[in-house]
């Protein structure tokens, strides 16, 4: 029997895109909650955490709900898109969304508090606005951390399962993400795709892994610390 | 020129005890030491005026230019305030060449202007050979002398530096005692040089402010509160003094003389204006003034016989430490002869006596 290639290029391309629009909103979130004070700050850290704890179907019930059709964000989607958001592959984009987003965002506050406040001083001081602080200094010296995070990040979305079911579906050739497709090949027998599928994700994870991994040592010799 | 009021109170947190900056400060060109011990305030006096931290109250002024003021709320961003900071750990950033780092804070510069600027700061520190480096390539006297040209590149009206020779070896240390003479006479800019060293002082301060609790205690030229220290606090903090409680026994203006008791011993000393018999007050005295000799037969005035408890080698002196608190400083050979003697006859003059 013939492999069908298309549901791990669609993961590929769904982990890829959700990857990059969580680096955005994650560094964004991430800011905020390691430079700025506000009163219910925790609570929003905790609430970007909320996904990674609750049961997939728990946050695919709230997301069919929030983005379906009849919810005034699926109506406004609709109308600009001239489609549904639900049952289509960017539904699977905002699935694996919601498991790389409070990774990044995590590792993101983690790194961007540990960064010396001296260089962010420095940088002020020597005439830095907040945005060319954040793009010279803090972003260069925390890249590593981040990139770390993203690669994890995008290693989790590669293989959401529930989520992408919940809100996207299983339609073979249009949301069949490769953990479904492997769901799928099992139930009808198809020992060899699943096989095949299973040995090509892991191998992807293990390299995405060790990536990060050798991302997180230090390049810039012993660090400074401040008193 | 810098002229700065500063308040600041912060409540006691669960690790920290309360603490309230209360300082007033002005400064020209030249170097204004900010002594005393860790804990007076004196980094937080420069963190406020370079706008790391907003005060309570106060007003700080640039030259013509208000950075903070409590009553109308202006608070100039640090950006804008143009006051160079040399961070006690450098804060080189560490991703960065050194030429970069110079390049950093004249970013705004035109190319051309800008690449003469840093090759220019790059010479006068003798760090053209090593501007490709990163920090952590550096020696310590580099990432010192990088730092401070960092500060200066953007010609700042105003120069802050945080303990500079912290952490620094007696030749490292002279490097940049050297260095920064030369941007003394270079720059011609008020500089604010935190330390709690007083030898620091003596060799850099045109000016100094000692701080203490928060407060200013005492201000004046290094040399003149080193000859003069405001009171027993202050004379504590330079940590060369000998301080001996006594109690004024007799005052005569007429014949200018005055009669201190120490423990179960008389002093003679000039008149103290402003004084009466019976006050308890702290004879100041400094180690090198006292003379010893070896205790035989009789006492003189102002002789008072102590038992040497140990003698500390220093450079070129020996620094004797006397039982009840007394210490001092002879010239080696003066007290070479006499290695074995015990029990000594400390001599106090007794115009050089001073009270606090």
């Amino acid at each position: 029997m013939p492999i069908d290639w298309f549901p791990l290029w669609l993961s590929l391309r769904v982990a890829a895109i959700s990857t990059a629009l969580a680096l955005g909103i994650g560094l964004g979130l991430a800011w905020i909650l390691a430079n700025r004070q506000f009163r219910g700050k925790e609570i929003l850290d905790a609430a970007v955490t909320l996904p990674l704890v609750l049961p997939p179907t728990v946050l695919g019930y709230y997301l069919l709900v929030v983005l379906g059709r009849n919810s005034p964000v699926g109506k406004i989607y609709e109308w600009l898109f001239g489609e549904p958001l639900v049952f289509s592959w960017q539904a699977a984009v905002v699935a694996a969304l919601f498991h790389s987003t409070p990774l990044l965002v995590k590792s993101a506050r983690a790194a961007f508090e540990s960064v010396d406040r001296s260089y962010e001083r420095a940088a002020r001081n020597l005439g830095a606005t907040e945005l060319r602080l954040f793009w010279r200094v803090t972003l260069p010296l925390t890249r590593r951390a981040i990139l770390a995070a993203a690669a994890l990040g995008f290693a989790r979305s590669l293989g959401d399962f529930g989520v992408t079911l919940m809100i996207a579906g299983n339609i073979p050739g249009r949301t069949q993400t490769v953990a479904l497709a492997i769901y799928d090949a099992v139930e009808a027998g198809n020992g060899q795709a699943a096989r095949v599928l299973v040995i090509i994700i892991s191998a992807i994870a293990l390299i995405v892994l060790s990536v990060a991994n050798r991302l997180t040592s230090s390049p810039y010799g012993p660090r400074q610390t401040a008193l | 020129m810098i002229q700065a009021r500063i308040r600041k109170q912060y409540a006691p947190g669960p690790e920290s005890a309360a603490f309230s900056l209360d300082v007033d400060l002005k400064a020209e060109a030249g170097i204004t030491v900010l002594f005393g011990p860790s804990g007076a305030g004196k980094t937080l006096t420069l963190d406020c005026i370079a706008g790391f931290v907003r005060p309570d109250e106060g007003r700080i002024l640039l030259d013509d230019e208000i950075l903070f003021d409590g009553v109308s709320g202006v608070h100039l961003p640090a950006r804008t305030r143009r006051c160079g900071y040399v961070f006690q750990n450098y804060a080189l950033f560490p991703h960065m060449t050194l030429r970069q780092n110079l390049e950093f804070a004249v970013e705004r510069v035109p190319r051309l202007e800008r690449h003469r600027k840093v090759n220019e700061m790059l010479e006068k520190f003798h760090l053209a050979d090593v501007s490709g480096r990163r920090p952590y390539e550096l020696s310590g006297g580099q990432k010192q002398r990088c730092s401070i040209a960092r500060a200066l590149i953007g010609s700042p009206r105003l120069l802050l530096l945080d303990e500079p020779a912290r952490g620094l070896d007696a030749p490292l240390r002279a490097e940049l005692y050297a260095a920064l003479r030369q941007v003394r006479q270079e720059f011609q800019i008020p500089t604010l040089l935190v330390t709690h060293d007083f030898e620091e002082c003596i060799e850099l301060g045109d000016e100094m402010l000692v701080l203490r609790d928060g407060r200013v205690v005492q201000s004046g030229t290094p040399r003149k509160v080193f000859e003069c220290p405001a009171n027993v606090d202050v004379a504590r903090l330079l940590g060369v003094y000998n301080l001996l409680p006594v109690e004024i026994r007799g005052l005569d203006p007429g014949r200018n003389v005055s009669r201190l008791r120490y423990l179960d011993f008389e002093l003679t000393g000039p008149y103290f204006p402003g004084r009466l018999i019976g006050d308890r007050v702290w004879l100041c005295i400094r180690p090198d003034v006292l003379t010893v000799a070896p205790k035989d037969g009789r006492l003189g005035t102002n002789q008072m016989p102590a038992t040497l408890v140990r003698a500390v080698d220093k450079l070129e002196r020996v620094r004797l430490e006397f039982a009840d608190d007394i210490a001092v400083e002879v010239l080696r050979p003066a007290f070479e002869k006499y290695q074995s003697v015990k029990n000594w006859v400390i001599e106090f003059p007794s115009s050089g006596l001073r009270i606090l």
